[in-house]
């Protein structure tokens, strides 16, 4: 137990969903909360959330669904890249997260009767998706910012908003105790102590210069963390959403509710086809998706409708425009009030961005880099039923003793591709389930915030105070430009990192990064002054992108299959050819034991490791927990899928079957 | 809105943009005069980034890069509030190829006036976040453990609180009120940040706190579990700087940008004032 009387303190840096579910749950437990946040908390980049919150519900279970089928579409849309025990107890405890949203006044629609209205989102067949309007992330955002403000009244959170985190406080055992931060006016840098620290700074997409991310999701938290000796995992995982909105400044998201309440996707069968969108005849209109996938059809997984919109456009050269590569999304067949009342927060964001009413004409959509899959190692404990060991001090602890991860900037739950409407689940059930895990670990320490010692505190400070002094002054006569350099990174990251690979490409990108990392650790600033110098941070953040975009590319050039959002063409498993039903069978199971190779090397998470005298990102692979549902081929519109499926199955009943054959406990893992 | 009009595909070549800059609080604002190369589709963020990456002046004289506040770029977040060609709004939002239709000589960025400028475009907002402790915007649960689903709740209901859930604490509304005036005060020496925000915190709970306070008291006074402190809102919304304080002047719900019913919110809260007057009057 701790030694002191003082209560628990600890810093959580972020204040997303995940920040702010943590900050709200660890007060309720007792704990004093620093929360550090780049922006005040209500502008946190979940805000931009627009579709959605999973969850089964009374509804479905009526048609057969289940948490367990919520945990399979899951790892199956992650394409099984999943430590499987984190997702099941997120599954399981999705109902209950739901249902506390919705008692801290969460304006969800609601149906005639007044129950909470569901729609269904892509990579499942049940209407398990909770709503308010299409501007969800934003109504939990703020029903979680009320609650934490409520902390801050009574007392028990102090919030330091305008604060940039700099990198965690270590002792020399190596235990997190504490962080050090800088007022972005003031630009004082000042420690933190802490029993424990929570990192939740959501995701990386600045990296790749324009993305649907918000400007605070520079991912330098999480690289000052991975800098300081945290892992990184599954980096090269990069979710590209299909259906964004092209602009100069960022990439705006259309999301996918849009898909999910009827919208439906297609190109003129005419290259360019010079007619308005309302003049084309169906006939003349290619429902691409809906062709090709007939089951699934708009709301297939979202790296598959992905490939196609890239495939239509690059490889079929059917692009809406001529000069700019986009498809239709269209949403005129539907009933304008309707399209109101569910989607009208993001429908607003269209018509204010690109001038033209989308409930009048089809919406000009193309794939944006979204969500990161990958980020910090985070630890956990499994229980007995499978999932996570509830109050284990392990859950979520980075491979720093004392700092935890949650939300999207930890690498579990999202595997190798996101399903939709499960993002917003995990940011507020890690927030909430590791509460207590966060109490216990504390609790278990001898020493404690109180008695960090001073001389730690002191010399953290100093090392970043230098880092800060010598951007200020130190390149004199550099003529190298934060902004532009930043805008090389992005395009080039862009061009070879998004959803087609290949390693000569990645070959290249690897030592032209190298050579931005160098340029950028001289940066010249044109404001060397003291007060709110968003330049230097700027510049901060600009060199801290580096370590994790090495660790990307060199995942990405390693990694030779195609899995979820990564897709290698070089690599790709060929359909089946032959009409020869002996022939054709031969080819599925040839087709399957490709697969199980594949597996047996390649379905693994990637685990990197900062290496300062190196300045590179050292891999490793750890294997992935498939423990309760074995892996299985995505085969969403592949030729033949119908035969694999059926050599899998049998193989997969042969060896259910032998293993319960065989002597005693013979696991199964 | 409807799509740009043929014409305006006649573009400059630079686009002039004047900035009000202020190098710290306290200091002599002054005006700088930027000139960058116009591209199609920019919006106010975009230049903004232009400047920051060519950091001279239209003269070609270097200068520190102007300060702006800005976060999703899809005007949720709220942080980009400006003033732009005198009116305020989100700048992620305002499209250049409008602002030329309307100005074309060139686009003027001003920080809010009603709040203490932090640098340059910046400004401390921390008054719109402090009214709504005031209002108790929140609604009080027994805890965070999982304690079953909340109460039904009618569509209708839910239509109605819906838009004012969807405040993003931008300010326009205030900055467009005239019954919400600036607060600016400064550090004395020997005082803590600390002792220094308790008074900063202590003026701003006198002044009227603004249409959007008003409005969420209004939408936690509609909430099945919110109402619980129903009476406590309608206290603060009594007392100084609350709903007397508002002078119907309309032009909040005029420029918030989420289309937000300021005004019905207020006059709602007026004759729920008024009922919890008569009320407590008669428990006494």
């Amino acid at each position: 137990m701790a030694q002191s009387n003082s209560p628990t303190r600890v810093v959580v840096v972020g204040g997303g969903l995940a920040g702010l579910a943590s900050t709200m749950k660890l007060t309720e437990l007792g704990a004093q909360v620093d929360l550090i946040s780049l922006t005040p908390v209500k502008r946190s980049h979940s805000v931009c959330a627009q579709g959605g919150i999973n969850s089964c519900n009374d509804a479905t279970r009526q048609l057969g669904d289940d948490e367990w089928k919520h945990l399979d579409d899951t790892v199956y849309g992650g394409d099984f890249l999943n430590h499987q025990p984190p997702v099941k107890e997120m599954a399981f405890w999705a109902p209950k997260v739901i249902e506390l949203m919705d008692r801290l006044g969460v304006p969800f629609n609601r149906t005639g009767e007044g129950f909470i209205d569901r729609r269904r989102f892509g990579g499942t067949l049940y209407k398990r998706t909770a709503f308010a309007g299409a501007t969800t992330g934003q109504q939990l955002l703020y029903a979680l910012d009320e609650q934490v403000r409520r902390q801050e009244v009574e007392g028990n959170v102090n919030k330091h908003e305008f604060w940039d985190f700099l990198g965690p406080i270590q002792d020399e055992t190596g235990r997190c105790r504490g962080v050090v931060a800088q007022d972005m006016v003031s630009m004082e840098i000042r420690a933190f102590p802490a029993d424990a620290v929570v990192v939740a700074t959501g995701g990386c997409g600045l990296i790749y210069g324009r993305s649907t991310m918000s400007v605070f999701c520079t991912g330098s938290a999480a690289s000052r963390c991975f800098q300081n000796g945290a892992k990184y995992a599954n980096a090269e995982f990069i979710q590209v959403h299909p259906t964004a909105i092209p602009g100069a400044d960022k990439l705006r998201l259309m999301s996918e509710s849009a898909r999910g309440e009827g919208g439906r996707v297609w190109v003129p069968r005419t290259p360019q086809d010079p007619r308005g969108p309302r003049d084309i005849p169906e006939a003349d209109r290619y429902y691409f998706l809906e062709e090709r996938y007939p089951e699934y059809g708009n709301l297939v997984p979202r790296d598959i409708a992905t490939r196609e919109i890239f495939d239509i456009c690059v490889n079929e050269g059917l692009s809406v425009e001529d000069d700019r590569m986009c498809v239709y999304l269209d949403l005129t067949h539907i009933p304008r009030h309707e399209l109101d009342r569910k989607l009208g927060g993001i429908l607003e964001i269209y018509e204010k961005f690109q001038g033209v009413d989308p409930r009048d004409e089809p919406m000009k959509i193309f794939p944006a880099v979204h969500y990161s899959m990958g980020g910090l190692w985070a630890d956990y404990v499994k229980s007995d039923e499978g999932g996570l060991e509830a109050g284990a001090p392990r859950n979520h602890m980075t491979s720093i003793d004392g700092l935890y991860a949650i939300g999207e900037c930890d690498y579990h739950y999202h595997g190798a591709n996101r399903l939709g409407a499960n993002s917003l689940l995990s940011c507020i059930f890690t927030g909430l389930f590791t509460g207590s895990s966060i109490m216990n670990y504390s609790a278990s320490q001898e020493s404690g915030a109180s008695d960090v010692p001073q001389s730690l505190l002191d010399s953290a400070v100093k090392t970043q105070q230098d880092r800060h002094d010598h951007l200020l002054h130190g390149n004199v006569g550099s003529e190298e430009n934060p902004y532009l350099i930043h805008q090389e990174l992005g395009d080039l990251m862009t061009r070879v990192a998004t959803v087609v690979r290949r390693n000569d490409q990645l070959e290249e990108a690897i030592q032209k990064v190298d050579e931005l990392h160098e340029r950028a650790m001289k940066v010249s600033l044109a404001d060397t002054g003291s007060w709110t110098n968003q330049n230097v941070i700027f510049a901060k953040s600009l060199q801290d992108m580096f370590p994790l975009a090495k660790a990307l590319l060199k995942g990405a050039l390693q990694r030779d299959e195609c899995r979820g959002a990564h897709y290698k063409p070089d690599f790709k498993k060929p359909s089946l050819t032959s009409d020869d039903p002996v022939e054709r069978r031969r080819q599925a199971e040839a087709w399957c034991d490709a697969f199980e190779a594949n597996n047996e090397k390649y379905l693994k998470s990637t685990v990197a490791t900062w290496n300062a005298s190196t300045n590179q990102a050292d891999l490793a692979y750890e294997d992935v927990d498939t423990s309760l549902i074995p892996p299985r081929p995505r085969l969403y519109g592949l030729v033949g899928a119908e035969e694999i499926e059926q050599v899998w199955n049998e193989r997969a009943a042969e060896k259910a079957a032998q293993s319960q054959s065989g002597p005693g406990l013979v696991g199964t893992n | 809105m409807i799509a740009l009009e043929p014409s305006t595909k006649k573009r400059p070549e630079f686009i002039n943009v004047r900035v009000r800059r202020q190098d710290a609080p306290g200091k002599a604002p002054y005006w700088e005069l930027h000139k960058i190369k116009y591209e199609p589709e920019m919006n106010v963020i975009s230049v903004l980034q232009r400047i920051a990456a060519q950091s001279t002046n239209r003269d070609g004289k270097k200068v520190t890069p102007v300060a702006w506040d800005c976060g999703c770029l899809e005007e949720v977040c709220g942080s980009c509030t400006m003033v732009i060609n005198g009116r305020v709004r989100q700048s992620c939002s305002a499209l250049v190829d409008r602002l030329l239709a309307d100005n074309a000589d060139e686009i003027v960025l001003e920080p809010m006036s009603k709040f203490p400028v932090v640098r340059d475009l910046i400004v401390d907002r921390a008054r719109l976040f402090q009214g709504l402790e005031r209002v108790k915007a929140w609604v009080p649960v027994d805890s965070y453990f999982n304690m079953g689903p909340g109460e039904r709740i009618l569509r209708d209901d839910q239509e109605r609180n819906y838009p004012l859930s969807q405040c993003m604490s931008c300010g326009c509304c205030v900055e467009a009120c005239p019954q919400y005036n600036k607060i600016e005060l400064t550090q004395k020496s020997g005082e803590t940040n600390e002792e220094f925000e308790a008074r900063e915190k202590e003026a701003y709970s006198e002044a009227f706190v603004g249409p959007h306070a008003i409005s969420q008291a209004m939408l936690f006074n509609n909430h099945p579990t919110g109402k619980v402190l129903a009476g406590e809102r309608l206290d603060a919304l009594e007392g100084p700087g609350g709903l007397a304080s508002c002078g119907n002047a309309q032009n909040c719900v005029a420029v918030c940008p989420k289309e937000i019913p300021l005004t019905t919110s207020i006059a709602r809260a007026g004759r729920a004032t008024t009922l919890h007057a008569i009320k407590t009057w008669f428990e006494k």
